[in-house]
């Protein structure tokens, strides 16, 4: 429930929506929120609501920059969505499930099924990788074409365009989500347990971040890449990265705590600033500096499955695995 | 509107020998006019005739986990599966994940129970592993993996039974009976049983744990034991001081884990009214108070271990110093 101390509060500013289905992604496409549903729609949001079926079946991955939202899903397509409710499949495998989905830079793409990850450049041929396990993760680069991939026992770095073998980086364990720095010097997994395991990638060095009560399913890197915000305990963790060791011998920063797991975070765009979700439906924005927090959006039970801020700060969407959403323009 | 908690979707495990009948049982499951839909979790495409059904193909990844355990292994296709599968949860009324005839069943189970968001959103119903009467004698001699299923399973079905004669169906029962004495048998016939059998068991469900029947236990089929795979049981009408068996039995899941496949025990504490359950696989313990006992029942501590080379003096022993 709400703390004592009451903090100040924009709820006042929370345009509620009741989208019907648990929300299973979130990306703002230019001013509009595009809202995935885990049963195969897509609602896209500004002054009007407009939904779009992208897949015939359950979406198991979204991803997308701020032109398209790309989703796989287990109808065996890969679905690229435009602000204007255009949808396009780009690839399509009957029987099989689409597992991950990946935005790359200039608009290329990437996806897995099974042990196969698949690039997908706007012109040429699609390149395809066989990995030792199913791909748990995948990310592109910021800058250029290469991929992390994440999957049992580690990471491997992928050059589609290049005839090599994959770079790969150890780690033991069972690796799922994958994310790179925005300066392209670390890559983080999520991990099975409740873990996350980074790599440097100028020697490889290992981070071990632990510590967490649960597994960690949503992380976001700070403006600038200070720090990695993340969810899985009942405050927002933040580890430093902004001094060339990462986070290596640091504590992180703890923020917002409450008797609530944190299940979703998104960093805003400019700002030293964070949403936070909860499993209970509450949405707080928590600056860094201070841990100062407003209330966002009130607790209503169902627990908050993704967040989105819109490209210039200026909006944050809010999903939740109810079907309950919300939209704060500031 | 506050979530309501939504009933937790069962799941059956179906293991097996190659060609004992799993997957004619599958079928009948399916094809059955129960007006239930499931998703089914297979090894193989091709096989099985479904129209209503999803199916799922699965690839069989054992991931080890580094928490501590040596032998917690859990199937990381069936967690990415199960996950994909609850996002289209109101389609279907329960999940059926068939193995590989040369599957272990441990790292399926663990699964539920190791998997934060599998075990939050699904329960494992039971183990049911279909076995070939005729056969199966000569598999627990050469093939591990078909005694670790039968040492794993809630049900079993002792299948192709029109291929053998009763002495020999008695006998192969008494060497089941002797590695688990857990599981209910049924003697079938093209893998024909009646649904309710083999779906909604509740075999893990603490709340069902209601007695562990000494006739099991102690049939004096003690000459058919296998040296190798059996399960021992022990008790006493001593009440246990809690504080000695929770440290006792965690030390030897601890230790023991490898070997322990199964575990289960109703215990009577000392100054405590309430019937003490719980159910392990391998290192994985769960246990909680059930009930009252009820005035008329004995307050009986019994406790049983199906296992590999398990030392029963020393098991014994450690049992018994948990008397208060």
């Amino acid at each position: 429930m709400a703390d004592t101390s009451s903090p100040s509060s924009l709820t006042s500013k929370l345009r509620p929506l009741d989208l019907g289905g648990a929300v299973v992604g979130l990306r703002f496409l230019g001013p509009i929120a595009a809202f995935v549903l885990g049963e195969g729609e897509i609602v896209l949001v500004d002054e009007a609501e407009t939904r779009v079926r992208a897949h015939h079946g359950a979406v198991l991955s979204v991803s997308g920059d701020d032109k398209r939202l790309l989703t796989g899903g287990d109808d065996g397509r890969v679905v690229a969505t435009a602000a204007d409710g255009t949808t396009q499949a780009l690839f399509e495998q009957k029987g099989r499930w689409i597992d991950q989905v990946a935005a790359g830079p200039d608009g290329a793409s990437a996806f897995s099924a099974g042990k196969t990850a698949h690039f997908l450049p706007v012109k040429g041929e699609r390149k395809s990788h066989d990995f030792p396990s199913t791909v748990g993760g995948l990310a592109f680069a910021p800058k250029g074409t290469r991929l992390a991939v994440a999957h049992y026992g580690g990471v491997s770095l992928w050059f589609p365009n290049a005839q090599a073998k994959p770079e790969f980086l150890e780690w033991k364990g069972s690796h799922r989500g994958v994310m790179w720095s925005p300066d392209m010097r670390f890559v983080v997994t999520t991990m099975q347990e409740a873990a996350l395991h980074g790599w440097r990638l100028s020697d490889g060095g290992h981070m071990r971040m632990t510590g967490y009560p649960s597994r960690v399913t949503s992380m976001a890197f700070t403006t600038g890449g200070k720090f990695l915000a993340t969810s899985g305990s009942s405050e927002a963790i933040l580890w430093p990265f902004a001094s060339k060791e990462g986070p290596m011998g640091k504590q992180p920063s703890m923020l917002a705590p409450r008797d609530v797991r944190v299940s979703a975070v998104a960093a805003h765009p400019r700002d030293e600033v964070i949403a936070c979700g909860y499993e209970d439906g509450l949405v707080l924005m928590v600056r860094i500096s201070d841990g100062a927090e407003i209330l966002l959006r009130a607790p209503d039970g169902g627990a908050v499955s993704a967040l989105a801020w819109r490209g210039d700060g200026g909006a944050l969407a809010i999903g939740t695995e109810s079907g309950a959403a919300g939209l704060t323009v500031f | 509107m506050p979530d309501v908690a939504s009933p937790k979707i069962p799941v059956t495990v179906l293991t097996g020998y190659l060609g004992a009948g799993k997957t004619t049982l599958l079928n009948r499951i399916l094809s059955e006019p129960h007006g239930k839909k499931y998703a089914v979790v297979v090894n193989e495409f091709g096989e099985i005739g479904i129209d209503n059904d999803l199916v799922v193909g699965a690839d069989e990844e054992v991931f080890e986990m580094n928490n501590g355990c040596i032998c917690c292994t859990v199937r990381g296709d069936l967690i990415r599966i199960i996950d994909g599968l609850l996002r289209r949860k109101n389609d279907f009324d329960g999940i059926i994940i068939e193995t590989t005839g040369l599957a272990d069943p441990a790292p399926v189970a663990q699964t539920f129970f190791v998997d934060e968001t599998v075990g939050a959103k699904t329960s494992l119903d039971a183990v049911v592993t279909v076995a070939d009467a005729k056969w199966l004698k000569d598999r627990l001699k050469d093939a591990p993996e078909a005694k670790s299923q039968i040492a794993f399973a809630d049900v079993i079905l002792l299948n192709k039974t029109d291929l053998v004669t009763e002495t020999e169906l008695k006998d192969v029962e008494m060497r089941i009976r002797a590695i688990n004495p857990f599981a209910r048998i049924h003697r079938t016939q093209r893998s024909e049983i009646a649904i309710d059998k083999v779906l909604g068991q509740g075999a893990f469900d603490l709340d069902r744990i209601q007695a562990i029947d000494p006739d099991f236990l102690e049939g004096g089929h003690r000459h058919f034991h296998d040296e190798d795979m059996r399960s021992y049981s022990f008790s006493t009408d001593k009440p246990l001081d809690p504080d000695t068996f929770f440290p006792w039995i965690q030390d030897l899941t601890q230790r023991e884990g490898v070997n322990i496949l199964r575990s289960k025990g109703i215990l009577a504490f000392k100054d405590d009214p309430d019937r003490f359950v719980f159910q392990g696989v391998h290192m994985i313990l769960d246990g909680d108070h059930q009930r009252p006992w009820r005035a008329d029942e004995p307050k009986l501590s019994r406790i049983v271990f199906i296992g590999r080379q398990l030392d029963a003096a020393a098991l014994e022993k450690g049992f018994l110093s948990c008397v208060a």
